[in-house]
């Protein structure tokens, strides 16, 4: 088997593995609706008072909510990714099999994680979005080729996200339990990635400092090239040079780290 | 009844005792908790850097709102918040050995792995309410005094009715169990807004059908002389406790209805 085909049959696993869970996933639709439904109206209310605040206007506003709905277990913003499990291998030692494997590590847990954020996009994702979009006025484009790039920004989130969360499992090594730190992570996710309001309405210079931090791939990011606020290209090379930089630091983390397994035998 | 309030507290003091043994670690997962929580009010703080108020309220009444919520919902979590992992046991096949045990089912489920550090929540929404109170501009009398402690513990009732809820939802829908966070975490961040932010269908849908703005909203409105939502009477105001000894008997149907059509794995 090719190497390619290799990680391609571990990406359509994680797939797989995640549309077991039918009922689970409905509830997660359900649950992001509904949290939807609550923040759209605070929204409008925020917008109320300013309108063009952060340069949306209200629809545009209303599009981030359902998008932020519709991508929170896509790139695992909340948590849920493959994070914790990798971490229960480090602390069992479980990972020692993992590296005898023919395959290499990284790329095994990010084409893994790939499927997941694949399926999460299409059964968790596409409801919640069409809901928001049925219901409230949303600023949607008719244009193709941007949607087209908003698909290639969140493409490019998912990977980012994974080579923060690589990071933070591999952290494990050292501190054997990971509880504290993928929890600081996610508190930090979730501030940093727009998640809890857009990056463009934080004031000053706290506004700045987010929007140039790899979270803001994550959300903030697809975002603005959906509601056409960000040049694509741009925003794709700023991705990019993010994924580029976590995924070579996962790498060197990862070589340290597994000289610690063997020399802990 | 009195034996499984009993049984609630053995459970409880039990778990208590093995968090106990590991100070530092309850240390850090109550310091997360508080962070976590506190989340909600930065998002809050945000938006109030950029306006003077959000449906017309500032933000001491918008953190006076906040902080009932949240110490409501907070003491129901802390009480029964491991509820939701009834689903997991259903599936799991080790309901059955709550069921052989001589107590009240419903009273272990809600002690299971209770968790101290749950108390992060209530600190949190404290912090906020006693913020909110030293800030806000209320024309204090003995009944609004009065009114404040029955708001908390009522509060705290009803989303303990919604969590026992949920749970007998989880023996019918097992692998259901995020449902339930709409109603539980979801209902506490709607309450931490004020009512007139929200489309009036929704805000009926919490007044008549799941009733948390009993929680906050209804008796907050005539603390702070606010008119009410939906142009409710003034008395209102006072019918928390009810509400919540109301909802406690449904959710005790639900449970009894959901514990009888429990069968088991066989696993």
């Amino acid at each position: 088997m090719g190497t390619g085909r290799l990680y391609v049959a571990v990406a359509v696993g994680g797939f797989r593995r995640y549309a077991t869970y039918r009922v689970a996933t409905v509830a997660g639709v359900f649950t992001n609706t509904v949290f939807g439904l609550i923040l759209v109206y605070t929204y409008l209310a925020l917008w109320e008072e300013r309108p063009q605040l952060g340069g949306y206007d209200q629809a545009q506003a209303v599009t981030y909510v359902w998008l932020g709905q519709a991508l929170l277990s896509t790139l695992a913003i909340g948590g849920g990714g493959f994070e914790d499990e990798l971490i229960e291998r480090i602390r069992t030692g479980d990972v020692a099999i993992d590296l005898y494997r023919p395959a290499d590590l990284q790329l095994w847990w990010l084409a893994s994680d790939l499927g997941r954020a694949l399926f999460q996009l299409l059964g968790r994702g596409v409801v919640p979005f069409a809901f928001g979009a049925l219901v409230f006025d949303v600023a949607l484009p008719s244009d193709p080729v941007t949607w087209a790039g908003f698909l290639l920004a969140v493409l490019f989130g998912m990977v980012v996200g994974f080579g923060i969360r690589y990071l933070v499992a591999l952290s494990a090594f050292w501190l054997m339990d990971g509880t504290g730190v993928v929890q600081m992570a996610w508190l930090l996710g979730f501030f940093c990635s727009g998640m809890l309001l857009p990056l463009n309405v934080f004031p000053g210079l706290l506004g700045e400092i987010v929007r140039v931090l790899p979270w803001s791939s994550l959300l903030q990011a697809p975002a603005d090239v959906l509601l056409g606020r960000a040049d694509p290209l741009g925003t794709f090379a700023f991705q990019g040079v993010w994924a580029v930089a976590l995924l070579a630091a996962g790498r060197l983390v990862q070589s340290a780290a597994t000289r610690r397994v063997v020399q802990g035998g | 009844m009195a034996e499984g309030l009993r049984a609630y507290g053995l459970i409880v003091a039990m778990w208590i005792r093995s968090t106990m043994a590991y100070r530092a670690s309850f240390v850090m997962t109550t310091v997360g908790n508080f962070a976590a929580t506190s989340l909600d009010f930065v998002a809050i703080l945000l938006m109030f850097s950029r306006v003077e108020a959000l449906g017309g309220y500032a933000l001491p009444e918008i953190a006076f709102l906040y902080g009932l919520s949240s110490v409501a919902f907070g003491l129901a979590d802390l009480a029964i918040g491991s509820m939701d992992r009834l689903g997991r046991r259903v599936r799991d096949g080790t309901l059955d050995t709550l069921l052989v045990r001589p107590a009240p089912v419903l009273a272990q489920v809600a002690a299971d792995r209770f968790g101290l550090r749950r108390l992060g929540r209530v600190t949190q929404g404290a912090l906020v309410l006693g913020y909110a109170l030293t800030t806000v501009d209320i024309d204090w009398t003995p009944l609004k005094v009065l009114l404040m402690p029955v708001m908390l513990l009522s509060g705290a009732v009803i989303f303990c009715a919604v969590f026992v809820g949920g749970a007998a939802f989880q023996f019918v829908a097992q692998d259901a169990s995020e449902v339930q966070n709409a109603f539980t975490y979801g209902g506490t961040t709607l309450l931490q807004y004020p009512p007139t932010v929200f489309g009036k269908e929704l805000v009926r849908g919490v007044t008549f059908v799941l009733p948390l703005a009993f929680v906050n909203w209804l008796p907050a409105s005539y603390v702070l002389g606010r008119p009410y939502p939906l142009d409710l009477p003034t008395w209102v105001a006072f019918s928390p406790p009810l509400v919540a000894v109301g909802c406690c008997a449904l959710a005790g149907m639900a449970w009894r209805a959901g514990l009888k059509s429990y069968r088991s794995t066989g696993s």
